[in-house]
């Protein structure tokens, strides 16, 4: 590696390595050299010349966003012709922006106003009339207001090399110039508003937020996005207990600049019209409201019953209820019900990958290792419909580090145009492919292996030896659905596992097995759909919590409402293993969280399995499940926690027939997805353009 | 319209790069062979790349697009092997107001092109090239098309040209219209299809030009003039010039001239010989008010500036404004020179690309502002702000466009003032309230 050179930037000696640009060497520093087109991580526009720098013995201003380190460079930034300079180049920006801060979205937070705060004139010279366009509408979600865009190309970056998609370029010419779709005069993308959350002005504004309010009116709670397992962090913003906006406002999390369109869009689920707000209980064959109190005193009478008769009781879990509350349901069904039978939807095999690493120098790969890896082997997934925070972080890995990327899929999928090598394989058999890659692989360093649902049972152990036999470092990730769905399975909602993969006390009926069983006398549903076609044996009472009236649901004897995980605080584990908090953003009336619905019933029942307190549990949580003695700062402070390897034989029946991915795309999200009027419109309607009112 | 190339050449004129002009048929490749054509690539087969760029060197030819850089120290910055392979890319774009030169070498020598293209192939060890046209020469594209297609039936561009095992294949890229992509940068983005958008420099087209790979980019014109030099070597090249400007330039004398024309002149050309003896004079006989030396975009000179100065690099950089293209543009006392700003104002807001802030919002502001003082609905202050307005575009802006709209505007408000504020006192707009504002674009 080479040598740092040294420099001196406003009188301040430092070291960067060559190739260092001046700006970020700058910020390094402690310097802030302020810019509108200059993005890390994405590519170099020097377009906004707000960067301009004095360099000694060069005769011109310097945009620093480009220019590269130097021995002995001297850097000045705030001289009298910088600050000239950039106080010009506002005075330019603002002659055609409309000046409409006051009823502009962007207002508060934008980067605009706070150049101009900083650095712009007082007053204005510019007496001409202003060149104006009328604003656009490119998708139910995203609209553009030319005469506001600064035209930094920031959307047309993040949308060609973060996301893949390029469907932003640039029309006309001069000050004329306009951003514009691609695809005609509307978008045809992921709909994922990272245009929006990058454009540093009010001129991509969100469809479902635009005009709804100020953003200093808001509370914005950063919590963990409820739909797929990616774990992205993202922020929703409160007002009067309404969610107003969800964004990527503080890219703290493990997501940085990414969040799709169920991150930033689909929390409107939580206020769907069919939203359940009142306990149903069934009256002569009918769902009726009831209270809370008669609901769970009906609740309590029906589980004594069946316990007292030493009936069959099944508990389903969720894929997306908290890692405390998961916890708390096998406890309370294992210890408090005294039932082993307890499942959930397994959406990909963790427990086989777990078992086929134990004792294996490989080990389990985060997202930050999909960013960082020399290689990255995609197999049975199409990470940029179903988990699009990986795929974004295959894209950045080729982008920066220019990773090999390979696919091996049954069709083609986004991951292809970086990929070294596409394969396709028919039959759900990816092995003849795998093979053919095996040569190549072992001349890599490093390398990650994501796979979906076609790898399990068996295949996941003969994956691990493959990986072995390339001789380089492997590390996995088993892709499953949901928020909490790798949480499910570490909390031991399974019949033979308890939390942290230890064996459960006594083995219990897998989910088939009690809708199957003609003898289950209660079958309790927290957030699932389990049931399909099956028919549970006549008087088995069935129990549903859930959000909405599901199909299972409809079925049921009781249903309680209960709360999303935008409206409770606890933890999550994402797909990769890595423990988040959440923070309740707001509540919903008439819903009750998970937690506080096994202790009413708790209480119902007489059982009491501990304090269903989500802070003692997770304690709990540290103290006794394998893995999760995760540092407390990190998860407070909103981090993202790994959870530590298993590392020892995980013992299961392997019943790959049980392990099935609901297949989402981009725009649904198992049950919930069908109630964000959001994810609806831009399914319904790609692109619909604006109808004047 | 007039014609462009004079029946006879002009006594005054060095005949070379032009030589081949007034030949019956020039255009065809037989006229071209038959006239010598072809032999000095021939020679540079024979000559190592170093041997071609010494004489490259020697001959102080400086790119004739505008910017002067020796062509010679261009070429030699281009490596010649390497696992890349290395472009050949003529800059035919010539959209430079008052520049019509590089349109008479395709017009009657496109084969000089072709040999000039030839030898920088040999230099770099090359195999492609393309010679990127304005689109607004529909017409020249199909010439230069035919002269193409004849070098290739004859065996001079393709597989083993004329059994010498070496191969070069030229071909002809329109632009689509923009000034803008006469910046070889922009150029390149739109030879590769792309919005004609200047790219961040460094690179240089040297070491990563057309698609990543090393290029040699240069002028029509100054790959034209390459063919003369290995003939005649470049010592004998540079003794026709100055010191540090070697050879012969065409030079196009337009406006207010008796005898507007493409001229073939040597460095260092005496200003008023070639406007007395050359153009014959200033039309009507009237007095020259102001002088751009060699397209829009250099700094206006007044006529008692012009005069004395000779038609070179360092000549014209001492009073402060460039050589340029060639384009000459002669401006009699007639002129209102508001007008003239804003006229070029006017073509710089049209060309600006928009990709940075200054040219884009300054070029439409100017304009804007100009129209405004050419109406006479402005103030004296106002006259001060198109000079501040153009200081601040001055060296800020991402390429040279934004310097070549500012530049001239610069020169014309200090040299002129006085033109700004005459309009302004016959205005009879009033100056107070909103009729200050009008409408413009």
């Amino acid at each position: 590696m080479a040598d740092p050179v040294t420099l001196t930037i406003d009188g301040q000696s430092l070291q960067a390595m060559p190739g260092t640009l001046v700006i970020d060497a700058a910020k390094r520093a402690g310097i802030n050299i302020p810019s509108f087109c200059y993005y890390e991580g994405l590519s170099l526009q020097a377009a906004c010349r707000m960067c301009l720098v004095e360099v000694e013995k060069m005769p011109k201003l310097q945009a620093s966003c480009t220019l590269t380190v130097a021995e002995g460079m001297v850097v000045r930034t705030e001289s009298p012709q910088v600050a000239a300079a950039r106080k010009q180049m506002l005075e330019f920006l603002l002659t055609n922006h409309p000046l409409d801060c006051p009823v502009c979205d962007k207002g508060g937070e934008c980067e605009l106003q706070d150049m101009v705060f900083r650095y712009g004139a007082g007053e204005s010279r510019y007496t001409e009339i202003k060149h104006h366009v009328d604003e656009k509408q490119w998708s139910p979600v995203v609209f553009y207001d030319a005469p506001r865009c600064i035209l930094c190309y920031r959307c047309v970056r993040v949308c060609d090399e973060g996301l893949g998609v390029k469907a932003l370029g640039v029309t006309h010419r001069g000050a004329y110039s306009e951003i514009t779709p691609n695809f005609g005069d509307h978008l045809n993308c992921d709909e994922c508003g990272a245009c929006i959350d990058i454009c540093p002005v009010g001129a991509l504004t969100s469809g479902i937020y635009r005009y709804q309010t100020r953003p200093w009116e808001m509370d914005h709670v950063g919590t963990v996005c409820g739909h797929c397992a990616d774990g992205c962090k993202t922020t929703l913003s409160v007002r009067d207990n309404e969610i107003v906006r969800g964004n990527n406002r503080d890219q703290s999390g493990i997501n940085g600049d990414f969040l799709c369109v169920k991150g930033r869009y689909a929390f409107d689920f939580i206020s769907h019209p069919e939203r359940l707000q009142s306990p149903l209980i069934r009256k002569n064959g009918a769902l009726v409201e009831a209270s809370w109190s008669e609901a769970i005193k009906r609740v309590g009478q029906r589980l004594n019953e069946i316990r007292t008769a030493g009936g069959k009781i099944g508990v389903v879990g969720s894929n997306q209820t908290t890692n405390e509350e998961n916890y708390y349901l096998q406890k309370f069904a294992r210890e408090g019900l005294g039932t082993p039978h307890i499942d959930h939807q397994r959406t990909g095999d963790v427990a086989s990958l777990l078992d086929a690493l134990s004792g294996s120098a490989a080990g389990l790969a985060t997202a930050e290792d999909v960013y960082e890896s020399d290689a990255v082997l995609i197999i049975g997934a199409d990470l940029s419909q179903q988990h699009p925070f990986l795929a974004w972080q295959v894209r950045a890995n080729w982008r920066h580090h220019q990773a090999a990327v390979y696919t091996v899929t049954p069709g083609p999928v986004r991951e292809d145009k970086v990929a070294i090598s596409k394969l396709r394989y028919s039959d759900g058999d990816p092995w003849p492919r795998l093979h053919e890659l095996a040569a190549d692989l072992k001349t890599r360093k490093r390398l990650v292996v994501i796979f979906g649902d076609v790898i399990k049972g068996a295949a996941v152990g003969q994956l691990v030896e493959f990986g072995a036999s390339l001789g380089i470092p492997v590390q996995y990730i088993c892709l499953v659905d949901y928020a909490n769905s790798r949480g499910a399975i570490d909390m031991g909602l399974h019949p033979e596992l308890s939390p942290g993969y230890e064996p459960a006390p006594e083995k219990g009926m897998s989910m088939d097995q009690m809708l199957a069983a003609p003898d289950l006398a209660a079958l309790w549903v927290v957030g699932a759909d389990p049931l399909g076609g099956a028919a549970l044996p006549p008087g088995t009472f069935l129990l549903v919590q859930d959000l909405f009236l599901t199909d299972t649901a409809r079925r049921a004897e009781v249903v309680l409402p209960s709360a999303s995980l935008y409206e409770k605080p606890g933890t999550v584990t994402n797909g990769t293993g890595q423990v988040q908090r959440l923070k309740k953003a707001l509540g919903v009336m008439g819903a009750k969280t998970d937690l506080e619905i096994f202790a009413l019933i708790g209480r119902a029942t007489g059982i009491n399995v501990g304090p269903a307190q989500h802070e003692r549990i997770f304690e709990e949580i540290r103290a006794r499940v394998r893995g999760y003695n995760v540092p407390l700062p990190v998860i407070a402070t909103g981090g993202a926690a790994a959870t530590a390897a298993v590392n020892g034989r995980v013992n299961v029946e392997a019943r790959p027939d049980l392990i099935r991915s609901f297949g989402d795309t981009l725009f649904t999200s198992g049950s919930l997805g069908r109630y964000s009027k959001t994810l609806a419109s831009v399914l319904e309607s790609p692109g619909q353009l604006y109808q004047s009112k | 319209m007039e014609p462009l190339l004079h029946p006879e050449p002009h006594p005054a004129e060095t005949v070379l790069l032009s030589k081949r002009f007034r030949l019956p048929n020039s255009r065809s490749i037989d006229t071209f062979l038959a006239n010598g054509g072809f032999q000095s690539f021939r020679k540079a087969l024979a000559m190592t790349p170093d041997q071609i760029v010494d004489e490259l060197k020697a001959s102080n030819l400086r790119g004739r697009g505008g910017a002067g850089f020796p062509v010679g120290m261009k070429w030699g910055f281009v490596p010649r092997t390497g696992a890349k392979p290395r472009y050949i890319v003529v800059n035919a774009d010539e959209s430079e107001p008052g520049t019509c030169k590089d349109r008479v070498i395709m017009q009657y020598d496109p084969h000089r092109l072709i040999e000039g293209c030839l030898i920088a192939a040999r230099v770099i060890d090359s195999r492609r090239g393309w010679i990127y046209i304005r689109g607004e020469y529909r017409y020249l594209i199909d010439l230069m098309d035919q002269a193409l297609e004849e070098a290739y039936a004859k065996g001079w561009l393709g597989k083993n040209i004329q059994g010498t095992g070496f191969d070069f294949d030229l071909s002809t890229h329109s632009g689509a219209g923009a000034y803008e992509c006469g910046e070889e940068s922009a150029l390149l983005e739109s030879l590769e299809g792309k919005r004609g958008n200047p790219r961040i420099k460094p690179p240089f087209p040297a070491t990563s030009g057309a698609f990543q790979c090393p290029t040699i980019l240069n002028n029509v014109e100054s790959y034209a003039a390459v063919p003369d030099i290995i003939e005649m070597g470049g010592a004998a090249y540079a003794a026709l010039g100055v010191a540090k400007a070697g050879g012969t330039k065409l030079t196009c004398l337009t406006g207010h001239v008796n005898r507007p024309g493409v001229y073939e002149l040597t460095l260092g050309f005496p200003v008023r010989k070639m406007l007395e003896e050359v153009g014959g004079g200033i039309r009507n006989g009237r007095k020259m008010k102001a002088f751009i030396p060699g397209g829009s975009s250099c700094p206006v000179l007044t006529g008692e500036e012009a005069w004395e100065a000779t038609m070179d690099y360092d000549a014209m950089a001492k009073l402060k404004t460039m050589l340029g293209s060639g384009g000459v543009v002669i401006i009699d006392d007639t002129t209102d020179m508001v007008k003239l700003a804003l006229r070029i104002m006017r073509f710089y807001k049209h060309e600006s690309c928009g990709w940075c802030i200054p040219c884009r919002e300054g070029t439409l502001w100017l304009t804007k502002l100009l129209t405004r003082l050419d109406e006479g609905a402005a103030n004296a202050h106002d006259i001060d702000m198109v000079g501040e307005l153009a200081e601040n575009m001055l060296g800020r802006t991402f390429c040279a466009l934004g310097d070549a709209a500012a530049l001239p505007t610069i020169s014309i408000v200090k040299k002129f003032r006085h033109e700004f504020e005459a309009k302004i006192a016959s205005s009879s707009v009033s100056m107070t309230g909103a009729g200050l504002v009008r409408i413009h674009s």
